[in-house]
């Protein structure tokens, strides 16, 4: 145990956590646009609709969804005690600091991004999963029926959400802050687990800045879709 | 002889009598300054200038002023080692700053947990040291000069080594970044040894003492920004850390240690 314990509290062992958190929430990001994109079909939300029923009824899904909560608090425990950590190790701080000619923003502002990505996440917690999949939150679905099956009609939850001009400005905030803490976070895991290498080091860094944009705009396609139409 | 007019600026200075002290910043003006100097140059001329006022100078380390030792440590305008690439403040000149508007220049020592203030900008660095004795070295005698080609290593991997065992120990990675880590430094110090066969006996027990005592200094950890790499004199490269990222794991994860 006395092992696992130094390892994992070293500042080497803390940041693999993080980056293995962190690129397990990327994963997930990916199979959840996937979904959110069922929206844009003109089908009066079946397609969306079912995609949530199956997303929130098979056995798999349920599973790794553990994984992702336990991810996601890992991540934010672990962000909070590096940079607690972090800001012991330099008590006093320069009188005049030129930080832009060493490192970009992003990468210095992590915790203000992983902020604003957490608002917004407790947001969307409470606007879909409390109601829909955890029913927390007292909600009375509409029922609609999709090839002889029922199904609980979260596209118009959805749209009534999206209608709020400020759940869509929190949304479209916390996907900026996603976007940033994406583009330098995802060649960051790579290079804490010991992944740099020149054959494959433009790769990563390049994929990682378009994949940040990409994830960003297509997240927030959604509800100002819905916002606009 | 320089025909350049003398430059006029007005230092910021750091002052703190010791360790304990509250310190200050205490303005000094400097006139008819040659652009040619050094900015250590210009600082021995200001403190003869307090000397002769009968002031304390203002204490600040330095030893070969050729950029090869790290003793010089200075954080100038917001950066260590000042404004320029892959330089020592030794090695920086007086015609790199701006004299207009006052010409103001700021002085820092660095600033760092693990680092504390002994006097006006000169800080404690042992701990560098100490994380050094807890690894950094090859415990065997290795004996005279083995014949050429006796050990084979590939030209890359030498070129690798030597660029880790550039790093003069100077403290500016640790300087720039925002965390006070010292990644930079201990990733070249593993690197130097892990890279050649003489080294890698140890490699295992090397990390695992050396990341150890560096946590235990209180240094910060990694958030990759880079700052260390950009900011380092002898452009010490950020795949160290990767590699001593890569060691340390491996060392945990087995036990031929
Ligand atoms: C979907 C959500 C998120 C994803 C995909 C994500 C992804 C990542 C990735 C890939 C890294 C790089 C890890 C490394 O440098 O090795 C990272 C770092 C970080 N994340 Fe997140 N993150 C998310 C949410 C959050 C949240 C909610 C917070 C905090 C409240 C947060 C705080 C941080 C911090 C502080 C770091 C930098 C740690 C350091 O290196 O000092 N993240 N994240
Ligand atoms: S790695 Fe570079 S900046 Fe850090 S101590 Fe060595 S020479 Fe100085
Ligand atoms: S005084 Fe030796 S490196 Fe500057």
């Amino acid at each position: 145990m006395s092992w696992v314990k130094q390892t994992l509290n070293s500042t080497l062992g803390q940041k693999v956590i993080m980056s293995l958190t962190g690129l397990f929430l990327v994963t997930f990001l990916i199979v959840h646009l996937i979904g959110n994109l069922q929206i844009l079909k003109a089908d009066g939300g079946d397609a969306f609709n079912v995609y949530a029923a199956f997303m929130s009824t098979n056995g798999l899904i349920h599973a790794v969804s553990y994984g992702m909560y336990a991810a996601i608090i890992a991540h934010v425990v672990y962000a909070i005690t590096l940079t607690l950590r972090n800001k012991k190790a330099r008590p006093v701080s320069y009188a005049v600091q030129d930080a832009k000619a060493n490192s970009s923003w992003a990468s210095r502002s992590m915790m203000l991004l992983g902020s604003m990505i957490l608002v917004f996440l407790v947001l969307h917690l409470v606007h879909f999963w409390a109601k829909y999949k955890m029913g927390w939150i007292a909600y009375d679905f509409k029922m609609v029926t999709i090839e002889g099956v029922q199904y609980r009609d979260i596209a118009s939850l959805v749209i009534e959400t999206f209608k709020d001009p400020i759940a869509v400005g929190i949304y479209v905030l916390g996907l900026i802050g996603l976007g940033f803490h994406l583009n330098h976070g995802f060649q960051s895991a790579f290079q804490t687990l010991g992944l740099n290498h020149k054959s494959y080091n433009n790769f990563i860094k390049g994929f990682g800045a378009i994949f940040s944009i990409v994830m960003a705009v297509l997240y927030a396609v959604m509800p100002l879709y819905v916002f606009f139409s | 002889m320089s025909n350049h007019k003398g430059l006029n600026f007005t230092l910021k200075v750091w002052r703190q009598k010791n360790a304990a002290a509250k310190g200050e910043f205490k303005e000094y003006p400097v006139t008819n300054v040659s652009p040619d100097s050094s900015f250590l140059e210009m600082l021995d001329i200001m403190n003869e200038d307090l000397l002769h006022k009968g002031e304390d100078p203002v204490y600040f380390d330095h030893d070969c002023r050729e950029g090869i030792c790290g003793m010089c440590s200075l954080f100038i305008n917001g950066r260590p080692h000042g404004p320029g690439e892959e330089i020592t403040v030794c090695q920086l000149h007086m015609r790199e700053f701006n004299s207009q508007d006052g010409g103001v220049i700021t002085i820092e020592p660095w600033r760092a947990a693990a680092f504390p203030v002994i006097k006006d900008l000169v800080v404690d660095r042992t701990a560098f040291d100490r994380i050094q004795q807890a690894g950094g070295y090859v415990s065997i005698n290795t004996g005279g000069i083995p014949d050429a080609n006796a050990i084979p290593i590939p030209k890359e991997i030498a070129d690798k080594a030597m660029d880790a065992a550039t790093c003069i120990g100077c403290g500016a990675c640790v300087a720039a970044c925002k965390n006070a880590s010292a990644m930079l430094f201990v990733s070249a110090k593993v690197s130097q040894f892990s890279l050649l066969p003489q080294g890698q006996a140890e490699k295992s027990r090397r990390v695992l003492a050396m990341v150890n005592q560096m946590d235990e200094e209180g240094f910060g950890a990694c958030t990759n920004t880079g700052a260390c790499e950009a900011e380092c004199p002898k452009g010490v490269s950020l795949e160290n850390i990767a590699r001593m990222n890569r060691d340390y794991f491996g060392a945990a994860l087995s036990t031929e240690h």
